[in-house]
């Protein structure tokens, strides 16, 4: 157990330096973009674009603006907006990420826990019209993209029942509904899809015939012995999942008009606002390390022989 | 042992719907079990012992369809159950252990949890007093440092503890019937001779009745009181340990005996050529013709009745029928004959003529020794 720790704060470390080598790549690519942040001005003349880019330290070596950012980045400053009036980049993140983590976590469990259970049941009733139905409508779920169901669900849920609001955040709880609605739709899709196949192979499996002949029932085989089981492999794809919900997030936020982090990454591109661009790609990348962590960590906790196998390792 | 039956099976039979069309596994398969013994069945890959057993706890896959036959458990059918009413049965009143102790185990269940989890659902106690006995089942079964093991998974322990494990998991409940799915298979030769040993004297502790699985006639020999031999699908000869081992009279029973290496074995192994027929359409009379150097023109036309050569032994071949002409017997098979001899005379055994059905036929003992003369 001990070197389990030891495990994990190595791949704390590891993920550090990841973040570093993302930081660096974006910065220069970034720099590669056709224009600086005060083109898109019309109003400005070649003077005072000039004495802007001086101030903003633009006209420096790449080098040097590289060292000053990773620098910054280093105590906590993520540099000024120049698109949203010199506010700082960490309080602009600040202000808009409730919405987009509520948001995210919302469809991240909502869509896996459903997904699960459909990918369970889907594999009690292997080849019965119950399995192949849910098998289509995860398929379904999986090719339509999610900006397809937001205006969908807008539709029929705001314009024609108008049970929701349609496009509108400062109803509480309500605002959420629909737009996590769109987002888990393609998370649930694909847990419920590879956990039937991984399902499917673990009721074949010695240990859950043992179980039936205990005397246990076809849902207590399944649940208590089957679930976890099958849960370790699903924890990979969860990763992926995460990443697809945060890219995904930024139509999603569009169409419903959420003051999210992705709307304000849009924005941020088009306009070559470099420290907005930077900080909320390092937010992204931080979020997904995170994700793939916090992964890592459950494997020990769901599947004794890693935390085991682990120890060997030192 | 007593007379008394603990289940009957009758007529048996059982297909598997297939692409390729449904699959005869088992044919017409009956057999009994008595309080307190150990009913071995024995046959090769495919013969049908396992889907037999399963049907026994009534375990089979969805692809299985009973066609015809009964299960007897205290009067009443087990293939008539619910599923309700069965999950009440198994692993309460008959359990079973598993081939694989490797796969057989939940890898993400401590064991002390899989012991007592049959206790906790088939007995009125609380979890902790579950856990007590599981903790005591472990130490009857030779786990060391139970105590200290509870908490352990499955993949912390060799292969002949965790199928002590499977056993443990198995007499949780001191089920009235056990099956032993080929128990020791997958162990190494010394474990198995401990594994054996260990079912044994629990079967003697709880009087348990045994249905004891095997293409090992090894270690038939050292658990089994009866024995039945199967073969594509259908049993072919049963009869005390004795009577097969020493009289048998089945041409397959025969390539069993003589497949089996002794320590006079030189040279090549012995096997019996051929595969088994293919059970989506079984041959017409004997299977086992097809591969039989002893087959006459009716084994490949009308299938063999059962032909008694005592009240406990009996043979599906046509060479017990009065008018079969002799044939040469393995040069083997014709030594255990003398010996079963040596054992009627000494114990005085009685496979009494009078008592079996008329059209029985006595083997001929003027052609035991031609074939041991051979």
């Amino acid at each position: 157990m001990k070197s389990y720790t030891k495990f994990i704060l190595r791949r704390i470390f590891y993920m550090i330096l990841t973040l570093f080598i993302i930081a660096s790549i974006t910065f220069f690519l970034m720099n590669l973009l056709p224009g600086t942040p005060f083109n898109a001005e019309d109003k400005l003349s070649p003077e005072q674009i000039a004495m802007m880019n001086e101030r903003y330290g633009l006209n420096d070596p790449i080098i040097v603006q590289y060292f000053r950012y990773i620098g910054g980045m280093l105590v906590g400053d993520l540099g000024v907006s120049f698109q949203f009036n010199n506010t700082p980049v960490v309080d602009l993140i600040g202000n808009r990420i409730g919405p987009s983590i509520q948001l995210g976590l919302q469809a991240l469990v909502v869509g896996t826990v459903i997904g699960v259970i459909f990918g369970v049941v889907s594999a009690m009733y292997r080849n019965t019209w119950l399995d192949s139905s849910l098998t289509f409508l995860s398929i379904l779920g999986q090719s339509i993209p999610n900006f397809v169901f937001a205006v969908l669900l807008q539709l029929v849920f705001a314009v024609w029942l108008n049970w929701f609001p349609i496009a509108l955040w400062s109803d509480g709880f309500a605002s959420t509904v629909l737009p996590t609605v769109a987002l888990c739709i393609s998370p649930l899709a694909n847990s419920a899809r590879f956990m039937r196949t991984e399902m499917v192979d673990v009721l074949n499996s010695d240990y859950i015939e043992l179980a039936r002949a205990k005397g246990l029932s076809q849902m207590a085989v399944s649940f208590k012995h089957g679930l976890r089981n099958a849960m370790i492999p699903i924890l990979t794809i969860l990763g992926p999942l995460a990443v697809a919900l945060m890219t995904g997030s930024m139509v999603v936020e569009n169409i419903f008009a959420i003051p999210g982090i992705g709307e304000q990454f849009v924005k941020s591109i088009t306009t070559n606002d470099y420290s907005t661009i930077m900080g909320v790609t390092m937010l992204y990348s931080l979020g997904l390390c995170l994700i793939l962590l916090i992964v890592d960590v459950l494997y020990g906790i769901v599947d004794p022989r890693i935390r085991i196998s682990s120890e060997g390792g030192d | 042992m007593n007379n008394e039956n603990v289940l009957e099976v009758k007529n048996l039979e059982i297909d598997f719907e297939t692409f390729a069309g449904p699959v005869h596994a088992i044919r017409d398969v009956s057999f009994d079990l008595k309080k307190g013994e150990t009913f071995a069945i024995v046959g090769e890959s495919g013969s049908g012992k396992s889907v037999t057993v399963r049907s026994l706890m009534n375990l089979l896959s969805n692809n299985a369809v009973i066609k015809n036959g009964q299960i007897m458990y205290h009067g009443e059918n087990i293939l008539e159950k619910t599923d309700e009413e069965m999950q009440k049965i198994r692993g309460a009143e008959i359990a079973m252990i598993f081939q694989d102790p490797m796969t057989s185990l939940n890898p993400v269940m401590t064991i002390g949890d899989q012991v007592s989890e049959p206790i906790e659902l088939h007995q009125d106690v609380s979890k902790k007093e579950a856990q007590e006995r599981a903790l005591q089942l472990l130490k009857r079964v030779g786990i060391p440092q139970a105590e200290e093991r509870f908490k352990d998974y499955p993949h912390q322990f060799s292969g002949g503890q965790r199928q002590r494990i499977v056993i443990a998991i198995a007499l949780a409940c001191e089920p009235e019937i056990l099956i032993a799915d080929e128990p020791t298979t997958a162990l190494d030769v010394t474990i198995q001779a401990q594994i054996l040993e260990l079912i044994k004297e629990l079967q003697v502790f709880n009087d348990t009745s045994i249905v004891f699985i095997t293409h090992d006639l090894g270690v038939v020999a050292n658990v089994a009181d009866r024995i039945a031999v199967m073969y594509a699908g259908q049993i072919v000869e049963y009869g005390t340990v004795d009577e097969i081992f020493y009289n048998p009279q089945h041409p397959y029973t025969w390539g069993l005996i003589t497949s089996m290496p002794t320590l006079k074995t030189r040279g090549k192994l012995l096997s019996i050529p051929g595969t088994p027929p293919d059970l989506h359409e079984p041959p017409k009379g004997d299977a086992f013709a097809a591969r039989s150097e002893y087959a006459m023109k009716i084994d490949y036309e009308e299938e063999p009745p059962f032909f008694h050569v005592s009240d406990t032994h009996a043979a599906a071949t046509w060479l017990l029928h009065p008018d079969c002409p002799g044939v040469e017997v393995p040069r083997e098979i014709a030594e255990r004959f003398k010996v079963f001899e040596d054992l009627r005379k000494e114990h005085e055994i009685e496979i009494n003529t009078a008592h079996a059905v008329p059209d029985q036929a006595q083997r001929d003992p003027k052609r035991v020794k031609e074939g041991a003369n051979e």
